[in-house]
């Protein structure tokens, strides 16, 4: 991989959080760097804006009154404990938990890459992507967008057939066929080997260079956010606890020293103690 | 399932790779349907009705049993040649009374399956569809269906009707179980799907719903069939005067077994045809599954 000079890494906390309703304060005040909420640009300008946004299941909150501005084109990793509530959010923002309370604004299409890529199996991978698409002909674009995810020869196949990694480019292009403005990422990438995870690294920021989504991707892979955004938020009792911004230029040498650091502090944000392994 | 190779090759041009895909072998490098038969487990599947054929044959030769209680199989094939060439004023052609038999099951497992299955998207895909609509098929599937044939009788007379009917409820009540069933099971992640890919509901219900519901449609399909021609053979034994199941009722009068069998035999044959069409219809439209793939 290419080594450029890195470019900076600033960490800077999300939001300054008046106490909770059981009197602690969980957010912001040990961190460095100033507030950002004020800055945040007006609202018709962003993909997304999430405002206090809640989600309990059952007595458990998993969503406590999260707060999130996704910004154009921005390329946002979501990170968390299992169980943090990563996939909740996502399936917020893409429409499909109707139970969230708080406001949540979406603007233009959202778009999703689910963990398992979830085609349909009793349609040939074109018109899995072709499904729900309403432009002026259908076949051609998702055959376009097959051919930019490299599976125009497996377009008559039918799911089934195909490998993972084959799998979750057909579910990329079925998203990507939509030209989102959002496009959510869950885990798309957690249950494919090492060597197809780098090639599909390469190709969604490929993709994304290209298309210019947002894209919001929920992994539990401290490396691969950092391989892959501009922005790592860390999810922790139910909000946006950690938020570092990375502007070292892509591809990212993981071992860069600033990177190194960042994912030191990002184990320690999740509660992994890395000291005494190294 | 194929290797994960396939998945390196994103940097390919398109069409440069597709060696080694699971898609590789074309139909025409494949065996004959015939040939794939006969070297498989097909002619060993033979062995054991050929013995019990010609130990029935056997055993009439040598008079074990009177051959008017068990008549053997050469004298049923051509009782079988007789009433197909010949118009007995008894028990009129073969074939004439195979087609009426047709007939009633056609008539009664249509309506029954398009009852059945409307119902089953109804009450499959709302809450208020299935409590309007399960109940009373719940109750129809408890009911013994034969004890129906006297009230049948006392509604309907003797005529086609109550045939008809009785065949219908036969039919459409394992495919009602089998839709509804196979409908609610359909994988809700594929709903999720449907849904952020904004599918219209009537697109949801064609694309992902009864295509997902398909092969348990399909299971459902197979016993109605069954059940069909298990009702025509009771419901032609009341009162017909036409049909396979009133040639056995003047057989029982002439004590002609070998009628009854050939009956029994046609009842059979046309059990298997239909059974095999389902097959054929399931190969068809579930090749996408892995277990067809694969063979």
């Amino acid at each position: 991989m290419a080594s450029r000079l890195p470019g900076a890494v600033t960490t800077q906390p999300e939001n300054d959080r008046a106490p909770n309703r059981d009197g602690t304060v969980r957010h912001g005040t040990v961190r460095d760097g100033g507030e950002r909420e004020n800055e945040s640009p007006p609202e018709q300008e962003l993909a997304a804006r999430v405002r206090g946004l809640s989600r309990a299941f059952g007595e458990r909150r998993v969503l406590d009154g999260l707060d999130l501005d996704v910004a154009p084109g921005e390329f946002i990793a979501l990170i968390g404990r299992s169980g943090s509530g990563k996939s909740t959010l996502l399936r917020a923002l893409a429409g499909l938990d109707r139970s969230v309370t708080g406001e949540l604004t979406v603007n233009g299409t959202v778009a999703v890459a689910f963990q398992e890529p979830r085609l349909v199996p009793w349609k040939r991978v074109l018109a899995n992507v072709c499904l729900g698409l309403r432009v002026a002909d259908a076949r051609a674009a998702a055959g376009a967008a097959l051919a930019e995810v490299g599976l125009t020869e497996r377009a008559d196949a039918w799911p089934l057939t195909l490998s993972g990694g084959e799998a979750q480019r057909a579910s990329l292009a079925r998203a990507l066929v939509r030209e989102p403005r959002l496009l959510l990422l869950d885990e798309p990438f957690s249950a494919l080997d090492a060597l197809t995870t780098i090639t599909m690294h390469r190709l969604v920021v490929r993709l994304w260079a290209h298309h210019e989504p947002a894209v919001l991707l929920v992994t539990h892979d401290v490396d691969e956010a950092l391989t892959l955004a501009d922005r790592v938020l860390v999810l922790a009792g139910g909000r946006i606890g950690f938020s570092c911004r990375i502007e070292a230029p892509r591809p990212r040498d993981r071992n860069q020293p600033e990177l190194t650091a960042l994912r030191t502090r990002l184990l320690a944000e999740l509660g992994v103690d890395t000291e005494g392994t190294k | 399932m194929s290797v994960s190779a396939p998945a390196l090759r994103v940097q390919d041009p398109p069409g440069t790779a597709g060696s080694g895909g699971a898609d590789a072998p074309s139909s025409a490098a494949r065996p004959s349907r015939a040939r794939r038969w006969l070297t498989g487990r097909g002619p060993l599947r033979l062995i054991s009705p050929v013995a019990a054929l010609l130990l029935w044959q056997g055993e009439s030769s040598l008079r074990l049993i009177s051959t008017q209680k068990l008549p053997p199989p050469s004298e049923i094939w051509s009782t079988a040649v007789s009433l197909t060439t010949a118009d007995s004023p008894a028990y009129g052609t073969l074939q004439g009374a195979m087609l009426i038999s047709l007939e009633r099951v056609a008539i009664g497992f249509g309506l029954g399956a398009t009852v059945a299955v409307s119902l089953a998207v109804f009450a499959g895909l709302s809450r208020f569809g299935e409590n309007a609509a399960d109940p009373l098929m719940q109750m129809l599937r408890a009911l013994p269906l034969f004890g129906l044939i006297p009230v049948f009788i006392v509604w309907f007379g003797i005529g086609e009707l109550p045939k008809v009917l009785l065949i219908a409820i036969g039919a459409a009540i394992p495919l009602y179980l089998n839709t509804f069933s196979g409908i609610r099971n359909v994988d809700g992640k594929l709903a999720e799907v449907g849904r952020v890919l904004h599918l219209r509901r009537g697109e949801l219900i064609r694309q992902i719903v009864l295509p997902g519901a398909l092969p348990q449609v399909l299971v459902g399909l197979r016993q109605s069939l069954s059940f069909s021609w298990l009702a025509l053979v009771v419901a032609e034994q009341i009162n017909a005067n036409a049909g396979l199941g009133f040639m056995i009722t003047q057989a029982t009068q002439f004590l002609r077994n070998d009628v009854i069998f050939v009956a029994l035999l046609v009842y059979c044959i046309l059990g298997l045809l239909t059974d095999a069409l389902v097959r054929l219809l399931e190969r068809r439209a579930l090749s996408w599954r892995r277990g067809f793939l694969e063979q």
